[in-house]
């Protein structure tokens, strides 16, 4: 089943066209990576997915995302609420400073109007035992988000994204600025979270890509028009890309000679 | 290879810069320990208990004064609007002594107090800063949180030419745009002049400590969906917040340091009056005053008058710190 359709979605900074435009099926309950070397636009792209692309000053985008039955970028659709349905995690783990643990994660349940305490304690503690943070934060979450450690803080920030109960799940190398420990806790946590949602993460670990995504979207950048832009060059089965790329650039970047 | 020669050169290099920025640096905290040691030698000569109970007394009444009546409250006339005022020397109506009781009204130390000054200079700019804090405030939130509008850049730039705008302009526009319309001195006109001057100060600290809270606490807070408004309320105003106190109390210092505005729209007071749309004193206008006063008891009272003002402002500096600090350390 598809979660997600991407169709000639074409993102621009100002007048600079920063991706070629852009097909893709996302399939739910699946891990699609994104993959490429640094300016190829994934970012970009996985930005798109939620209308957060925009909130860079001049960004905009044109092609449509389909997202369950509607398009995202249809005239009449509030990005807010968009937000809300497509969560995101950024690559600095962020702990909202003023807000202790609990709050951290209740924000976005707040913004949506839930006030009942008990409401919000189940909704808490279900998004926090889902981002496998419960047992090590049950006993202080009237205590600064800031207390933690990175990797605690950035399953924190999905915590936080959970909570809403969004359908797609954005992850923006989430782990690139974690050791290989906290590293390897965000990856068994994606993995399990799949079975309950859709995740596309971007990483520029191939290896992160080959461990723990179903299906992989290769980004390059392409010079020869002058400007660098980035392109889809090739998505498919995980095994598939790693294996036996169809496209000579992925074998070569895969393979470390360019990227 | 290690080269001596070079590695020594580079050595007094470094010493004689340093030198040069310690050098410079005690050339900038020379005259401000100047200031505050000669304000406190000869401001802490006025100090006594009635000095901060009391209020003006004449140096020509006698011992036991009638201060209910103090100077009758000065009539607004257009023609002479500081009449009364007593800045225009040589008071005719000073009745003629003797020159013996002269002499002695000339030796006498300081009689009298500031309690009116205190209150009035606490009102006034309290006033002040409840006009310029929602404004303030809110246009720095503006400046920071839409600050690529074109519209932002024009405040930011107004905002600059506003914080350098001389202190008598903010006095003269509100003595015509107030004072000279209702035909009447008052507090809250003094207040407005001080909340021109307060605004752009909040404003840009305002500003100045919500662009450093990271970009990522808000694409954090807009990623769940957050409004902008949202995100500034909840996320990054609190989070800047104990900068932004650290704005609004130097904003407070300001006005309550400035004298050229209040002349023009407060007038002063001799008594203690709570009463907005009447004239008030203040401290600064009290050391103003008594500094140009012909007897030394006067002036020792400036003295006292301006360590006061000093010590008003130091205090709540330090309040407004040790408060923020606890804030920040209980979050962290």
């Amino acid at each position: 089943m598809t979660a997600m359709y991407l169709s000639q979605l074409t993102p621009f900074y100002g007048s600079r066209q920063a991706v070629k435009p852009v097909d893709m099926h996302i399939r739910a309950n699946t891990v699609t990576a994104i993959i490429g070397p640094s300016g190829c636009g994934k970012s970009t792209v996985l930005r798109c997915l939620n209308r957060m692309h925009e909130t860079i000053q001049g960004a905009y985008a044109t092609g449509s995302v389909r997202l369950g039955d509607a398009d995202i970028y249809a005239p009449d659709t509030d990005p807010t609420l968009i937000r809300r349905q497509v969560g995101m995690v950024f690559q600095q783990p962020v702990a909202l400073r003023t807000r202790n643990i609990y709050e951290n994660v209740a924000v976005g349940l707040r913004l949506q109007g839930m006030n009942r305490k008990a409401d919000l304690d189940a909704a808490v503690e279900t998004a926090l035992r889902q981002a496998t943070l419960w047992d090590e934060v049950k006993d202080v979450l009237s205590k600064s988000g800031m207390a933690l450690s990175g990797g605690q803080q950035q399953r924190l920030a999905i915590a936080r994204a959970l909570a809403t109960n969004p359908s797609v799940l954005l992850l923006d190398e989430p782990a690139s600025a974690l050791d290989p420990i906290a590293t390897a806790s965000i990856e068994e946590l994606v993995t399990q979270l799949k079975k309950e949602i859709t995740i596309v993460i971007v990483t520029h670990s191939m290896q992160q890509a080959a461990r723990i995504s179903d299906e992989t979207a290769v980004f390059m950048v392409d010079t020869s028009a002058g400007d660098a832009i980035g392109e889809l060059v090739e998505m498919g089965d995980t095994t598939q890309i790693f294996t036996q790329p169809a496209d000579a650039r992925t074998e070569s970047y895969i393979s470390g000679k360019v990227g | 290879m290690h080269n001596t020669r070079n590695y020594t050169w580079r050595k007094l290099v470094d010493r004689l810069m340093r030198g040069a920025t310690v050098a410079a640096t005690g050339c900038a905290i020379i005259p401000l320990l100047a200031i505050i040691i000669y304000v406190m030698t000869l401001g802490a000569a006025a100090l006594s208990p009635q000095f901060f109970t009391d209020v003006y007394q004449s140096p020509e009444a006698s011992s036991t004064p009638d201060t209910t009546t103090g100077e009758p409250a000065a009539e607004f006339n257009p023609d002479d609007p500081f009449a009364g005022i007593g800045i225009e020397e040589g008071s005719g109506d000073t009745p003629a002594t003797s020159a013996e009781a002269e002499a002695a009204i000339y030796a006498a130390g300081p009689k009298g107090g500031v309690l009116h000054g205190i209150l009035g200079t606490l009102v006034i700019t309290g006033v002040g800063l409840l006009f310029a804090l929602p404004i303030g405030i809110f246009a720095g939130i503006y400046l920071s949180e839409y600050r690529h509008e074109r519209f932002a850049t024009i405040v930011r730039f107004c905002s600059d030419v506003l914080s350098g705008a001389p202190s008598i302009v903010a006095g003269v526009v509100i003595y015509v745009a107030v004072v000279t319309q209702v035909k009447q001195f008052s507090a809250v006109a003094g207040s407005l002049a001080l909340a021109l001057l307060m605004v752009p100060v909040i404003t840009r600290t305002t500003e100045e400590m919500l662009k450093l809270v990271p970009e990522s606490m808000r694409e954090a807070a807009r990623g769940l969906g957050a409004p902008t408004w949202y995100s500034s309320f909840t996320v990054v105003i609190p989070a800047a917040l104990p900068g932004i106190v650290t704005g609004v109390m130097l904003a407070f210092a300001r006005g309550a340091g400035e004298t050229a505005p209040l002349i023009l729209t407060v007038l002063g007071s001799n008594v203690i009056s709570m009463d907005l749309f009447e004239p008030m004193a203040a401290l600064p206008l009290l050391t103003y005053r008594y500094t140009e006063s012909p007897y030394p008891g006067e002036n020792t009272l400036a003295w006292g008058a301006a360590f006061v003002l000093m010590m008003l402002v130091l205090v709540m500096n330090i309040l407004v710190r040790v408060a923020t600090r606890r804030r920040g350390g209980a979050s962290r």
